[in-house]
Order: C-alpha cells, then sequence, then structure tokens
C-alpha cells in the first residue's frame, strides 16, 4: 500500500503527530478557557461557604426560605456573604489594615512567592513561608457592628498542610468556630477534625487567659468539664491534634495576627 | 442487540474484568474506593475516557504511524483526561476536590492505554467503543463492590447516609480502621478475584 509507506516516512510521521498535537491542543485549551468562570465560581463559593460556616451564618444561608427567595443554594450563600461580611486586606507585620484587592488575594500563591513572603522565625505551624499579608472577614449583623471575626489558618498536620478558619467573638478571645477546609489527614482518624461532633467542642472556649498569653490546648484522653481552654484531642489522631494546636498558637502569637489583635482591641481598624 | 455487541459491552465485567483478570488499573482501584460517591463518580469518568480514546484511536488507527503509536495514544488520552477534569472542576466542585490527583492519574491508568494498543489499533470505531464503554464497566464493577464494603465497614455508611451508627457519634459501630486506609482494597480485590475464579475456572492462570 503506498498510503503505509507514506505514513512511516520521517515527514509523514513528524506532520501527522503535529496535527495530533495541534487538534488536541486547541481542544484542552477550548475548554480551559472556556470552562474558567465556572471554576472560579465554585472555587469561590467554596471559600465564601466555609466562611459563612465559620461566623456560624451558614445555617441563616441554607434556610429553605431564603434559599427559596432568593432562587437556589449557591445564590443564598453569595446574598448572605455579601450582606454580612467584610473582608479586609491586613498586613500580619503590623496587623494594619492596608490596600489590596481581597477578591484576588490568594494567600497560597502569595506565600509561595518570594517578595510577597517570609520564613516565620519560630515555625511552629511548620508552614515554611509565610505570606506578609492576610484577608481577615469582619461579620456585621443587623446594625452593621461587628459580631464575629474569621481569621484565615493554615498548618501542618500528620501528611499535609491543612488549611482552615477560626471564627472569634468581638473581643478576638471567645471561640466560635473552629472549620478546615482543606486537609489531606488519615479519614476516620486526623480527618475527624471535619466531625460536627468535634467542631461542636469549640464554640465557648477561650484562647487566651486573663493574663493575655494564649492558652488554647488540645488535652489528650479529653478536656475536663470546665476547663474553658481545653479541647478534646482526637482518639487516634495525635499528630493530627497537635497540629491544630500549634497552628492555634503560631496563628494567634506575635507572627499571625497578634499585632492585628492588638490593633483591634485598642480600637478597630483606624 | 446482538450476542458479539453483548459480548464485547458485558464480557468485561465478569468474564475478562481488566481488573480481576487483566489486573490493570489497580492503582487508582485502591485510592478512590473510600466511600461509593467517589467510586461512582471515578467509574464514570474511566468510562467516558475508556470509550472516547478507543473511539478516536480506531478512527485514525489507518493514519498512525506505528513508530510513535503509543506517544499519538497518550496525546489522545491526555487531552480527553484534562477535558474530564476540566468539566469535574466546573459542574462539581466537591467531587473534583475529593478526587483530587485521581482523575488526573487515569492518563496512566493501564487500562485505557491498553485497550487503546490491544483493541482500538485493530477494530473499527464503533465496536472499540463499546469496548471502551465495557472495560469502564468492568473497572466500575469492581471498584463499586470494593467501595460498598470500604464505606459501610470503615464508615458506617453507604453513598454518605448512616446505615451503623458510628461510636464517634454515640452509636454501636467502631468503624473498621484497616477499610478506611487505601491497601485495605489489595485485599477485597483479591477476595473478588478468588471468587471470581471459584465460578470462571477457566481464567486460573497455569502453573
Amino acid at each position: 500500500m503506498s498510503d503505509t509507506k507514506k505514513k512511516e516516512t520521517f515527514g509523514g510521521t513528524v506532520g501527522f503527530v503535529f496535527i495530533i498535537c495541534l487538534v488536541c491542543a486547541a481542544l484542552v485549551s477550548i475548554a480551559a478557557v472556556g470552562l474558567k468562570p465556572l471554576q472560579t465560581a465554585n472555587k469561590l463559593l467554596d471559600k465564601q461557604t466555609k466562611i459563612l460556616e465559620a461566623s456560624g451564618l451558614l445555617a441563616i444561608a441554607l434556610k429553605a426560605e431564603n434559599i427559596k427567595a432568593l432562587g437556589g443554594e449557591s445564590k443564598s450563600i453569595v446574598d448572605t456573604y455579601e450582606n454580612y461580611v467584610d473582608a479586609k486586606m491586613i498586613s500580619l507585620a503590623t496587623g494594619k489594615v492596608i490596600e489590596g484587592n481581597v477578591k484576588t488575594f490568594d494567600e497560597r500563591a502569595d506565600a509561595r512567592d518570594v517578595n510577597k513572603s517570609s520564613k516565620p522565625e519560630n515555625d511552629i505551624a511548620g508552614i515554611n513561608r509565610q505570606a506578609d499579608n492576610a484577608v481577615v472577614y469582619l461579620i456585621k449583623d443587623e446594625q452593621g457592628k461587628v459580631s464575629t471575626i474569621v481569621l484565615p489558618i493554615v498548618g501542618s498536620g500528620l501528611w499535609d498542610l491543612m488549611y482552615g478558619f477560626i471564627g472569634l467573638e468581638s473581643d478576638l478571645n471567645t471561640v466560635k468556630s473552629v472549620i478546615y477546609s482543606d486537609l489531606k489527614e488519615t479519614p476516620g482518624l486526623g480527618a475527624e477534625v471535619l466531625n460536627p461532633k468535634w467542631k461542636a467542642l469549640w464554640p465557648g472556649k477561650e484562647m487566651f487567659d486573663e493574663q493575655g498569653n494564649i492558652a488554647i490546648q488540645i488535652v489528650k484522653g479529653g478536656a475536663k468539664a470546665g476547663n474553658i481552654h481545653g479541647v478534646d484531642a482526637l482518639s487516634g489522631a495525635t499528630l493530627t491534634s497537635n497540629g491544630v494546636e500549634r497552628t492555634l498558637h503560631f496563628w494567634l502569637g506575635e507572627e499571625g495576627y497578634g499585632p492585628f489583635i492588638t490593633n483591634y482591641r485598642a480600637g478597630g481598624l483606624n | 442487540m446482538s450476542t458479539d455487541t453483548k459480548k464485547v459491552l458485558f464480557g468485561p465485567v465478569v468474564d475478562n474484568n481488566p481488573i480481576a483478570l487483566q489486573v490493570l488499573g489497580v492503582c487508582s482501584a485502591l485510592a478512590v474506593t473510600s466511600s461509593l460517591a467517589n467510586a461512582l463518580v471515578m467509574t464514570l469518568a474511566v468510562m467516558l475516557v475508556t470509550g472516547f480514546s478507543n473511539l478516536f484511536i480506531s478512527l485514525i488507527r489507518h493514519q498512525i504511524p506505528s513508530s510513535v503509536r503509543i506517544i499519538v495514544q497518550m496525546v489522545i488520552i491526555a487531552s480527553l483526561v484534562i477535558l474530564v477534569d476540566q468539566v469535574l472542576k466546573a459542574f462539581s466542585y466537591q467531587l473534583s476536590k475529593e478526587l483530587s490527583v485521581f482523575i488526573g492519574l487515569i492518563i496512566t491508568n493501564c487500562i485505557v492505554m491498553g485497550r487503546a494498543e490491544a483493541f482500538a489499533m485493530k477494530e473499527k470505531p464503533g465496536v472499540s467503543f463499546l469496548d471502551g464503554i465495557g472495560n469502564g464497566l468492568g473497572y466500575g464493577a469492581v471498584l463499586m463492590v470494593v467501595a460498598f464494603f470500604r464505606e459501610l465497614f470503615g464508615f458506617g455508611t453507604l453513598f454518605g447516609f448512616e446505615v451503623f451508627t458510628l461510636v464517634q457519634n454515640d452509636g454501636w459501630y467502631q468503624g473498621n480502621g484497616l477499610l478506611v486506609l487505601p491497601f485495605s482494597s489489595f485485599f477485597i480485590i483479591g477476595l473478588i478475584i478468588w471468587a471470581i475464579r471459584q465460578f470462571r475456572p477457566e481464567q486460573v492462570e497455569k502453573d
């Protein structure tokens, strides 16, 4: 067959591969570009859902009548988020609000960028590099007063970094929630940080003691009743539990949100 | 449906199962079977990829120069996998987050490549497509059985619905820690292979 001969020549082979690559590349590019808006929206929605969950507003967003009134679960979440959440970019070193686009801010990308991140001096959370800036979320109540503050956190668990949020009341001490959004811990053991029963242990605990030192701790074998700073450790997941405790200590400390907390308590964000 | 079509489509489910007989694609079968929902999505993804990669490769099988045929197959398979991954990210973000790298790893799933090389390079497009879908079904059947046991006895749920109440949630059932971990699938797949070969002794390899 002349056909067979032609396709086995050097030029024929290169030409064929070139065409195949061109067609495939075009298809993949069209899909990637065409689906990008949907993917970005999904990512944002996922983040907003977690922030609402950390602030305790998710229940409101998911109320049947709100979903019905706004035409869909995702719309209700976006709407609730826009009504109650005020995102502010801060510089971690000074704890002051700075200019910046909170919508496009990507803490993980910043943490990888040597110009926008630094190595923490006392890296107890095991994050290696820390973004210089952070976005904090002020949750306002109906009167426009800040009722809850949601702070993003990250720290090493057993296998990998665990990303999440902590929700604090406006005294920046009383815990509302500790929510993890992205982790690779062992299912059934470390991943039990996602168990609603464990999350329910957090509300009402206090991060700092009366002298203002970080006092929150994860207690192996279970915290004693009335221990306002202690949360039960997860059984069978010592390293994940330690990771959570170190993450909190790091982010509440001077290299984390410490300066911001001091500023905020001294008179808000002005 | 003629018996031939049936054989191509459903043969791989028991008689010529890609996991149980050909022992291909075991890696992902270990990784994504901790829950039925994950296994189902993975099954659909693999089915689509094997089906369409077989179809496209069969369509151009006379044009593919034999010296670069594996690379050409890879390019087509990889493009399809990226497409699936992108679509999943756009329409089912939660699942794509859970399956994470394993969708991308369909590229290295030997079933896809195996069927392209062994079947689609020789047969007509229509029957190749069915062969791809059939092998996806066979892969999925094993995945679903494994995921059923792992999710039920590991987490006490089926498709996320509580069947046994776990001790952690004040129930009576202590989740089986072994089944929660990926390597437990080895045991289950081993048992499945044993069971199939009890009923199909002709699949047993000669010494």
